[in-house]
């Protein structure tokens, strides 16, 4: 099996003739934390919709576990253990923490079409929900309708919710946007703890987050690759520092 | 608000006042032909069936379907001329205008769920147009006269429905074991699935869940439901016409949901009642019904957006 989990070849998407991401290609690494960073506009976002089937490439291929998955829908992708996440908290908003994170769970029972049998054929989930509710922390909120909750403790239930599904690589767009001081701290520890045994790709503005976290960064400029390799190789390209900072620093 | 678990009864998976207020309607549906004339309360019976069958879809899958006459008047068509010109006894030809309904629902279903928010409405309310042009022009629904003098005939050859209370005991057990399937549906594994595209559908999408298949399962449940309980309709009233299959029949049962509450258990049933009640009662108003139809609908917007059980649930704390 290759070093790599997902690779990209040349990816590109257009958009009415605007080049929105321009021959990216992309290697992430088996078991890393791979960060996509650059300044607004760059085509992070559009990269990571591209990468979890949300849009289609105008050109270039995907690979996953070295199989070709630039056609396929988004949730035949999640079924081979491609996970995303929002950068809008994605919960399920009137819904108890313990049902969101049910609901994937029940991916297991395969397709759920037998509607004619109870819902408490799903309380054999109960178990594994709670403590994967433990484990990021939410315990007393197991019972809480998610909308009910702060914005911080919605990502650790996304995170929870993704985790249920004991995704192979998970991607994350923009953990930690919009959140206060506090809960950035809780949600990087709670990265790492999840790139255990994992692959994490993660698009994220806050740079001593990246920092702290990533083993391997790729920063995007005007939709192409501008540099890659460690936060001190890349902090100290001076391309990088044109395009953070425009011409006339560093 | 921290919504404690309800401890649910062993058997049903209901929790214990729901079961009681099922029980209390079972008591209520048994005396009620006794009190009040039995073609009106089967009428109720009937759009509560119908509210029900809607709610299903804009309720637990957030689809708002504006054709929803579509699959109510042609299946009470199909079962008025099965009954009528085929012969059919009762029970089949019921059961043909649920088939009708439920095949109905998969083209149309099919047809919309590519398409989300108000353009899916738009193409439930353009093909269910379509079905009422045909209806109106083609030679066997008897276009403006409709079908009417449909025999009523001998269900299972044992119960004569030409009998007001027969009948209206054989609607009431339709009526029963239809809402309980559909307790039963939005509370299976299935339903959570659908739940959960009505909260984030996209997020569903990331989980893995292939989210068309389980729309248009619950279209197609949705459309056979109301197909049924246009069946019904034109065996209570041995008629089927066009206003069944009129877009205004849509906006009756978009309105009767919304009154009795939106995504919850009871509330297309209190909103049908107080619906067709008010069309009852009022009706020596004229058209001054469809002007105090709209001023309720208003305060009901503006006053409890959650309609009447909607908002009893939200001060009870309790799911109805």
């Amino acid at each position: 099996m290759s070093d790599f989990i997902l690779e990209t070849e040349a990816l590109t998407k257009e958009f009415r003739g605007f080049v929105a991401v321009n021959g990216v290609s992309l290697k992430v690494k088996r078991n890393s934390i791979h960060a996509l960073i650059g300044p607004n506009g760059a085509g992070k976002t559009t990269c990571f919709n591209l990468l979890t089937k949300f849009l289609d490439p105008t050109r270039g291929a995907i690979r996953y576990n070295g199989r070709d998955i630039t056609r396929l829908k988004p949730a035949d992708i999640a079924r081979q253990g491609l996970v995303r996440s929002f950068q809008i908290s994605a919960v399920f908003p009137h819904l108890s923490v313990l049902e969101n994170v049910r609901v994937a769970l029940q991916r297991q029972r395969g397709s759920s079409f037998d509607f004619w049998r109870s819902e408490r054929v799903l309380d054999q989930y109960n178990e594994r929900a709670r403590e994967l509710i433990d484990w990021v922390g939410l315990s007393e909120f197991a019972d809480t309708i998610a909308v009910e909750m702060p914005y911080g403790r919605k990502r650790a239930l996304e995170i929870a919710t993704t985790l249920a599904l004991d995704p192979e690589m998970m991607l994350l767009d923009e953990p930690t946007a919009g959140m206060g001081h506090e809960d950035v701290g809780r949600i990087a520890a709670l990265i790492k703890r999840v790139a255990q045994g994992r692959t994490v790709l993660m698009v994220e503005h806050n740079l001593s987050v990246v920092a702290d976290l990533s083993d391997t960064i790729t920063v995007l400029a005007r939709g192409e690759v501008l540099a890659e390799g460690n936060y001190e190789t890349v902090s100290k390209n001076p391309d990088v520092v044109q395009a953070y900072m425009g011409a006339g620093h560093g | 608000m921290s919504g404690s678990p309800t401890p649910h009864a062993k058997e049903t998976g209901m929790p214990k006042h729901q079961r009681a207020i099922v029980v209390a309607m079972v008591a209520v549906l048994l005396v009620l032909p006794h009190l009040l004339y039995p073609v009106f309360v089967m009428k109720v019976l009937c759009f509560a069936l119908f509210a029900c069958a809607f709610n299903l879809l804009i309720g637990y899958v957030g689809l708002l379907s504006f054709g929803h006459a579509l699959f109510f008047g042609w299946a009470a068509y199909v079962s008025a001329h099965a009954a009528k010109i085929w012969g059919f006894p009762p029970e089949l030809a019921i059961l043909s205008g649920m088939a009708c309904g439920a095949v109905l629902g998969l083209v149309v279903g099919a047809l919309a769920i590519r398409r989300q928010g108000i353009y899916f409405s738009m193409i439930t309310l353009a093909l269910a147009q379509m079905a009422y042009f045909f209806a109106l022009q083609a030679p066997f629904t008897g276009g403006e006269d409709g079908l009417q003098r449909v025999p009523r005939g001998t269900m299972f050859g044992l119960l004569d429905l030409r009998n007001d209370l027969v009948l209206y005991y054989v609607v009431a057990a339709i009526f029963l074991g239809a809402f309980l399937l559909i307790y039963r549906i939005v509370h299976s594994p299935f339903g959570q699935v659908l739940k959960a595209i009505r909260e984030n559908e996209p997020r569903a999408v990331s989980l893995g869940y292939r989210v068309d298949q389980y729309k248009l399962a619950a279209f197609v449940m949705s459309a056979a439901l109301a197909g049924l309980a246009g069946a019904v309709k034109s065996q209570i009233f041995q008629l089927a016409s066009l206003s069944d299959v009129h877009w205004t029949m849509s906006g009756e049962v978009v309105l009767m949901t919304l009154v009795g509450g939106l995504g919850t258990v009871f509330g297309p049933i209190v909103g049908a009642a107080v619906i067709i009640s008010m069309q009852n009662y009022l009706a020596e108003l004229g058209s001054w019904v469809t002007v105090v139809q709209g001023v309720i609908f208003v305060v009901c917007v503006l006053a409890f957006r959650r309609g009447i059980v909607g908002e009893i649930a939200a001060k009870l704390k309790k799911p109805l």
